[in-house]
């Protein structure tokens, strides 16, 4: 890297801000995804009008700007493909205002998505986006890949719950877009930026909608021998319009290697379980509870246990949100994918998906947010051995056209980012690639921001490829 | 009118079957938006017609405005120029539809009634309960942006609109989002058609997630009160509960009054979460003595099991009368119609009062209200004007001035009341549009009102969309090409 830059970026925020020995970078070039990509330069401001300047700096020595919040993203989003600045926004991490009456937070980017809920409980509030690596990733993060969680199926996407931002755009000039109510006059740009994946702007501040806590939760765990069934359960919730505020799914293979490691008091022997929460008036969940419960019978569910306090429904939920970082015990690396399939057609799909795994030999694991229909299979797979990384993608890749076959989607909550960009044209056509790229350019001409995500480097959609360039090991949050 | 007729009828009838181009005066007067007639109407029949006849305008620079069922072309300024009028109503199909996932594909001119009859046969509903409910289309409704009452729960059309398939401004039929409840594959362009009034694209085809019909039961709940601080004083009471209500209105008494003594032209459908009422019924019943017009007034629907209902009467009666209310009423199937078909046609029935109506909507966060509502009756009683106000799912207010005449006066008067009233919205957090305007009144001020700070992005994003101008040119978002000068003189 230019010398001169890294002075440059060294007067304007300290040398404590500025990260440039290889040693320093390696961190860096990671998320939780299987990509790489390493910046040659990694800076922390803690104010808006810094970014401007980085952003600015970075232009005049033509260098690309990626921003990147707690690098837990899925998808490569927060990775600087082609090097250059790299913006951490450790340092950005203040709630500048928790409005309880308004029920609206403000608050930097790199707040930590878990202390928002915290910073909000005493006024009865929570902030209702919960990915599984709620502790650690950011709302920043959050807003770049409209995450999810659990907790989506009833409340919405990050999206639904952001009302305002505060933007940087490629050549520094900061901007806000929407409003702190939520309702703004002209177009829903707030609705564009969010799930942009920072290829369109930097996010330097963000309003958010808090919501009110339940007074009422019960989390329900039906046991199944047939994964069938628990299949045929979960379409016949959605069919009998109950609406659990969460409904996870968690096969055997998976929960019993969760089990080991966290032991949440899931049944070894099961062929599959479903996590299901209901939320609201003591009144309602009552009849909800009893209404999954008749169903998950219906269905041949060996048994349906209720949580009997806070303390089992924490530990089960600990299952769940930590499963991934427990499959790291089975094999060296894991690839998730995060396709999206129509809920009635969730027990053929979880069928092919085994048949897939059992053509390129390898055991594909299950736990998902079932009840948005949102898969994440898990190809579990050992890097050094390239011949297994390859086959491992190409069933990846072939699950991934299943979901797209049957009327699903690509990605529902991790994001295109650099590791599915190839699979776009299987989606989308050249005049709708064709209007994004507008879009695109509206906004960041020169694509020195977030450059090589969401789209594909191949110009032609015959040859679809997923294949990343230097497989590594990845624990996935 | 920029290009000569017979060319441009002659052009289109190449296009669709002559059947479907209209170019006579009469047609032609039925699609005027602001009184600015189109030289033809054009009736595609399919996505790929509309996509071709908008390939021709972007060729020949003809200016076009897409259109449902013209229920609410009167929002937004008058177009700096319009040609064509596509009438989108042939392309009414349900292209999808999967019960079981709650998921759904529609054609943009399928009117939302006989839309909801049909998801209606398998318990489910669109929560868009609209102003011209039984006429309006999906199409219409969604770029026209207005909201229903049912966003107190169910959310706005952002929260539920999935995927849309639109032609661009240089004709190529293209999609955003998909047909799965949950999705991050590339940019969500459909967020943006939402109140986009046609200036971005044609939308051929909307896809949404649907909403399973409270089966187990339904009621409504009406308070009285003596002045706007208790009634707000109850919404508050009930925000900070553990009630969620699907619906929840604050009334001035001007509005109430208007309840009791008009019935609302449009016949009765929908009128809450999921009903399916007929729609040969052509109007609403009264109503009721439970009813007390000249109050302040708190509406909320609720439903679920008769536990729930029981628990939500109660609360809700014990919280009014915590907050001093003078009456409450709970409302079953037969009483709530009347007063929920009113509430969902509440815009409908102020342009019925007044031969100029003006509606502003005024986004402001709920702790401001109180003062906003006693600023905004003061500016109208000193211009000695009527009005009215419906508060809606705690923060989009509708206000409404109604002078009793139209002329040159009263234009006058509604111009300055207008500047006065933008001027009056807190700058943090808020902002106002005028909705509805007479024609005359739209000569003196942008509807849009002030200027923001991301307007040059908006612009950055028509001219990506429609590098020509040929959608709406004028019509949309304060300044975006709409250069008449302000006139505060007036």
């Amino acid at each position: 890297m230019n010398s001169g830059l890294v002075q440059e970026f060294e007067k304007l925020l300290g040398e404590a801000s500025v990260l440039h020995k290889p040693e320093d970078l390696l961190l860096y070039e990671y998320d939780g995804s299987v990509e790489k990509g390493r910046p040659n330069l990694v800076v922390f401001p803690t104010a808006t009008e810094h970014v401007s300047r980085i952003v600015k700096l970075a232009a005049k020595y033509n260098a690309p700007v990626v921003g990147r919040g707690a690098g837990t993203g899925l998808s490569g989003g927060a990775l600087a493909r082609t090097g250059g600045v790299m913006i951490v926004f450790a340092r950005m991490n203040r709630i500048l205002e928790v409005d309880a009456e308004n029920q609206r937070a403000v608050v930097q980017p790199g707040v930590v998505n878990y202390e928002l809920t915290r910073a909000a409980e005493p006024y009865g509030l929570y902030f209702a986006p919960d990915p599984s690596s709620w502790k650690s990733c950011t709302i920043g993060g959050n807003v770049a890949e409209n995450a999810g969680g659990p907790h989506t199926l009833a409340y919405g996407v990050t999206t639904n719950h952001v009302t305002a931002l505060e933007l940087v755009l490629p050549d520094g000039e900061i901007v806000r877009v929407g409003s702190k109510h939520g309702e703004a006059p002209g177009f829903d740009l707030t609705g564009l930026f969010v799930g942009s994946e920072g290829t369109l702007a930097l996010v330097t501040e963000i309003t958010v909608k808090l919501s009110r806590k339940p007074e009422a939760v019960k989390t329900l765990l039906a046991i199944f021998d047939s994964v069938d069934d628990t299949a045929e359960s979960v379409v016949d919730i959605t069919a009998r319009a109950i609406t659990p505020a969460a409904c996870e799914m968690l096969d055997g293979w998976t929960l019993r290697a969760v089990e080991d490691y966290i032991h949440a008091g899931f049944p070894m022997d099961s062929a599959a379980v479903l996590l299901i929460e209901v939320e609201g008036l003591a009144e309602a969940v009552a009849a909800q509870a009893d209404a999954v419960t008749e169903v998950c019978n219906a269905h041949h569910a060996r048994e349906v246990r209720v949580a009997r306090d806070d303390a089992e429904r924490e530990l089960l939920w600990k299952g769940r949100k930590n499963a991934f970082g427990a499959l790291g015990r089975l094999a060296p690396s894991n690839y998730v994918l995060d396709g999206v399939i129509p809920r009635s057609k969730l027990p053929q799909t979880l069928r092919r998906i085994q048949q897939i795994g059992a053509q390129y030999g390898f055991q594909i694991g299950n736990i998902f947010h079932a009840g948005d229909g949102n898969l994440h299979p898990i190809v579990l797979y050992d890097p050094r051995n390239a011949a297994q990384f390859e086959r491992a993608m190409q069933a990846s890749a072939e699950i991934i056209r299943y979901c797209l076959e049957i009327g699903g989607a690509l990605s529902g909550e991790h994001g295109v980012g650099m590791e599915k960009s190839e699979l776009m044209p299987l989606v989308f056509s050249d005049a709708d690639f064709d209007l994004m790229r507008r879009v695109h350019d509206a906004f960041n001409p020169d694509s020195s921001l977030n450059p090589g995500k969401i789209f594909p480097l191949s110009k032609g959609c015959g040859e679809i490829r997923i294949r990343p360039k230097s497989p590594h090991s990845a624990s996935a949050s | 009118m920029t290009n000569s007729s017979p060319n441009l009828v002659l052009a289109l009838e190449a296009i669709l079957d002559a059947s479907r181009v209209f170019s006579d005066p009469l047609s032609c007067a039925a699609y005027a938006v602001d009184e600015i007639i189109p030289s033809a109407v054009a009736k595609p029949a399919s996505a790929e017609e509309a996509a071709e006849i908008v390939r021709f305008s972007a060729l020949e620079k003809f200016a076009l405005i897409p259109c449902g069922n013209r229920t609410k072309l009167a929002i937004g300024m008058p177009p700096s120029r319009y040609d064509i009028a596509l009438d989108m109503t042939n392309l009414n199909q349900i292209a999808h539809y999967d019960p079981g996932d709650l998921t759904l594909s529609v054609d943009a001119g399928t009117p939302l009634a006989q839309l909801n009859a049909e998801l209606f046969d398998h318990k489910q509903f669109l929560p868009l309960v609209v102003p011209w409910y039984s006429r309006a289309t999906i199409g219409g409704t969604i770029a026209s942006g207005l909201h229903s009452p049912l966003q107190q729960f169910y959310g706005t059309a952002r929260d539920f609109l999935i995927g849309a398939e639109f032609v661009t401004g240089s004709g190529a039929l293209t999609k955003s989002g998909g047909r799965v409840v949950k999705n991050v594959t590339g940019y969500d362009l459909h967020k943006l058609l939402i109140g986009s009034l046609g200036t971005l694209g044609v939308i051929t085809r909307l896809n949404f997630r649907t909403f399973p019909v409270p089966i187990a039961g339904s009621r409504g709940f009406v308070a009285s009160f003596p002045n706007a601080e208790a009634a707000l004083a109850l919404r508050r009471a009930i925000a900070e509960s553990s009630l969620t209500p699907l619906t929840l209105d604050v009334l001035s008494p001007e509005l109430a009054q208007l309840f009791a003594t008009r019935t609302p032209a449009t016949p009765e459908a929908a009128v809450f979460a999921g009903e399916n009422r007929s729609a040969d019924q052509t109007s609403l019943p009264p109503v009721g003595n439970w009813f007390r017009p000249r109050e302040w007034q708190l509406c909320a629907g609720f439903a679920g099991t008769p536990e729930v209902l029981d628990r939500y009467a109660r609360d809700l009666t014990r919280l009014a009368e915590q907050s001093h209310a003078t009456s409450t009423a709970i409302l079953d199937d037969t009483t709530r119609p009347a007063l929920w078909g009113r509430l969902r046609e509440s815009l409908s029935l102020l342009l019925e009062v007044s031969p100029a109506t003006a509606i502003f909507k005024i986004s402001v966060l709920p702790s401001q209200h109180t003062a906003l509502f006693a600023n905004l009756r003061q500016i109208a009683d000193r211009a000695a004007l009527s009005h009215a106000l419906v508060a809606r799912a705690g923060g989009t207010i509708y206000f409404a001035l109604l002078p009793s005449t139209a002329n040159n006066e009263t234009t006058a008067q509604l111009a300055r009341v207008t500047t006065q009233i933008f001027d009056s919205i807190p700058s943090a957090g808020g902002n106002a549009t005028l909705l509805f305007a007479p024609r005359a009144l739209k000569q003196y001020v942008s509807v849009w009102g002030p200027p923001r700070p991301d307007l040059a992005l908006m612009r950055r994003l028509k001219t990506a969309f429609d590098p020509q101008d040929i959608f709406a040119p004028g019509r949309f978002a304060s300044g975006i090409y709409f250069q008449t000068p302000f006139c505060p003189e007036l």
